[in-house]
């Protein structure tokens, strides 16, 4: 199996704590799976997500120890994405790592201009062009029918739900490798999370999907391979099923069936 | 039970009086402006360029079109000066400076709002004005040294308001930029300027307020001359100017139609402060 993301004795604190928030992690990614990373709150599965396209640097003071590893389309050559330095490196990162967020986050313009934001910011100029990846991208997110009418209307009309497909829709405009999913769901109601899973099982076909969740059910609907953290430590890896079903440590027992959390 | 409704009074009491005396000043200067009114009507009176006092020391031709010109250039030197300045400091102050940077900064910013405007006046007017005038020729006292200092008072005002209005885009909207591939310009371009627009004018428009109301200072440094001005650095007079310089040997209908000018600046100030709440009160739906 190819790979797509590779951790290895990763460790992430942040400014002015002096205990690191996750602890030596060691965690495979495969390219063209559903990765999901639960646990209970604090136990530092976003700051894993969000170190895999350095959004935390953002925020200076961030300290990033051990590696990980970025691998290319065919799983073979890596690069360690915590060396690079230059703001155009971390473009690129982020241009081949999407992110969705836990809240729908449109930009305040209007829904073409959404879409078209990555591709332009990518360089991309030609007008048809953008508007045919704009297309594909919405056809793509299951959000094309409902707003092909009023591409130009503002997308802070549109209901949370198409909000948070639009964001998938203009992050998978960009063609990405990996997109990471900050509880995407957690803020919509049941029928839009069922429309953004599937879309999330769709999308498995063209990228990778490396998804942090509360919603255990989520987690095995939708997932491949399953890491259980707490407390800054990968406490288990496995099949999904194997982590639901059979799992060999007994804090992810506890978890999974609802001890504490 | 006694002091509830004491307190309930006391409140009561208190907001009526804001608009009894909003109301009262309005009446006043109606009453006192009729005369001029009566005499020069509307549009004559602001397209009027002179200001005859009559040999009797009572009559006269007065008209207001120089003092509202004086006004309004002077502002709107003020805000060419201190629009660009002051978003500059706002952009660095939320996204660029250093965590340890901004709050001395801000408290920086917020300081020199405190400064009273007398000592604007004196400074422009012992060393920035013969320095403009070092620069561009024409008088030291004008509209162009008026306008640039009434520009530096505002712009602590205007930078601390903007600063307020981008600090409130949501961080995970900035994130979302980045995470895009957005570079520190584009997100500032493309989401905190948008997001916090509403906000930035309301801060202009507020700060252009001011400008349009500032006495002390600009009374030290436009010149205070009643002359059309014929370039940026010809001293001229504001309607504030005016009314302070002239008040004390003013004759009836002199002091009527400075009356008249002072209800022009009311209601010029009262419609730019009306637009910026209008801004601030859509900015919250």
């Amino acid at each position: 199996m190819k790979l797509a993301i590779q951790t290895k004795d990763f460790s992430f604190t942040y400014p002015k704590t002096k205990e690191a928030t996750l602890k030596g992690i060691n965690i495979p990614i495969y390219a063209n799976k559903v990765t999901a990373l639960i646990g209970p709150s604090g136990c530092g599965k976003s700051t894993l997500l969000r170190s895999c396209n350095r959004i935390h640097d953002v925020y200076p003071g961030n300290l990033y120890d051990g590696e990980i590893l970025l691998y290319d389309n065919n799983g073979e050559k890596a690069e360690n994405i915590l060396q690079y330095k230059k703001e155009n490196d971390l473009i690129n990162l982020r241009q081949r790592i999407g992110m969705i967020f836990q809240k729908p986050t449109p930009f305040p313009m209007s829904i073409k201009d959404n879409i078209t934001y990555g591709l332009k910011l990518s360089g991309i100029k030609n007008k048809t062009e953008l508007l045919d990846r704009a297309e594909i991208a919405l056809k793509g997110a299951a959000l094309w029918e409902e707003v092909k009418d009023r591409l130009n209307n503002s997308a802070m009309g549109l209901s949370g739900g198409q909000q948070q497909r639009l964001c998938i829709a203009r992050a998978v405009a960009l063609k990405p490798q990996v997109l990471l999913f900050d509880e995407p769901t957690s803020a919509l109601d049941p029928i839009s999370t069922a429309s953004i899973e599937e879309l999330i099982s769709e999308l498995k076909n063209e990228l990778t999907v490396l998804i942090v969740t509360h919603n255990m059910q989520q987690a095995s609907r939708i997932s491949d391979y399953t890491g259980f953290m707490y407390l800054g430590d990968l406490v288990e890896y496995d099949v999904t099923e194997t982590i639901f079903l059979n799992p060999k440590e007994k804090k992810t027992e506890d978890y999974i069936t609802g001890r504490f959390g | 039970m006694l002091f509830n409704r004491f307190f309930r009074g006391l409140s009561h009491t208190s907001a009526w009086l804001v608009l009894t005396i909003l109301f009262a000043i309005i009446i006043v200067l109606f009453h006192y402006s009729k005369s001029a009114i009566g005499d020069f009507g509307f549009f004559h009176f602001i397209t009027n360029s002179k200001w005859i006092v009559g040999n009797d020391g009572n009559g006269g031709n007065f008209g207001g079109l120089i003092p509202i010109l004086g006004t309004f250039l002077s502002s709107l030197i003020a805000m060419v000066f201190a629009i660009p300045i002051a978003m500059g400091i706002a952009i660095f102050l939320t996204e660029i400076a250093p965590e340890f940077l901004k709050a001395p900064v801000g408290i920086a910013v917020e300081l020199l709002a405190a400064i009273p405007s007398i000592i604007y006046g004196m400074w422009g007017l012992f060393y920035f004005g013969p320095l403009l005038q070092s620069w561009f020729g024409g008088q030291s006292n004008s509209l162009l040294t008026a306008g640039v200092v009434l520009g530096i008072m505002v712009i602590p005002f205007m930078a601390a308001l903007s600063r307020d209005a981008m600090n409130t885009t949501p961080s995970v909207l900035v994130e979302s930029a980045y995470s895009m591939g957005a570079t520190r310009y584009e997100v500032i371009k493309d989401i905190v300027f948008p997001f916090a627009k509403k906000g930035i004018i309301g801060s202009v428009i507020l700060s252009l307020g001011r400008a349009l109301g500032e006495t002390m200072a600009v009374a030290f440094l436009i010149g205070g001359v009643f002359r059309f001005p014929n370039s940026l650095t010809s001293a001229t007079i504001s309607i504030p100017v005016l009314i302070a310089n002239n008040f004390g040997e003013a004759g009836n209908l002199q002091l009527s139609a400075m009356f008249y000018m002072a209800l022009i600046l009311f209601i010029i100030s009262f419609f730019t402060i009306t637009i910026a709440k209008f801004y601030f009160l859509r900015k919250t739906d």
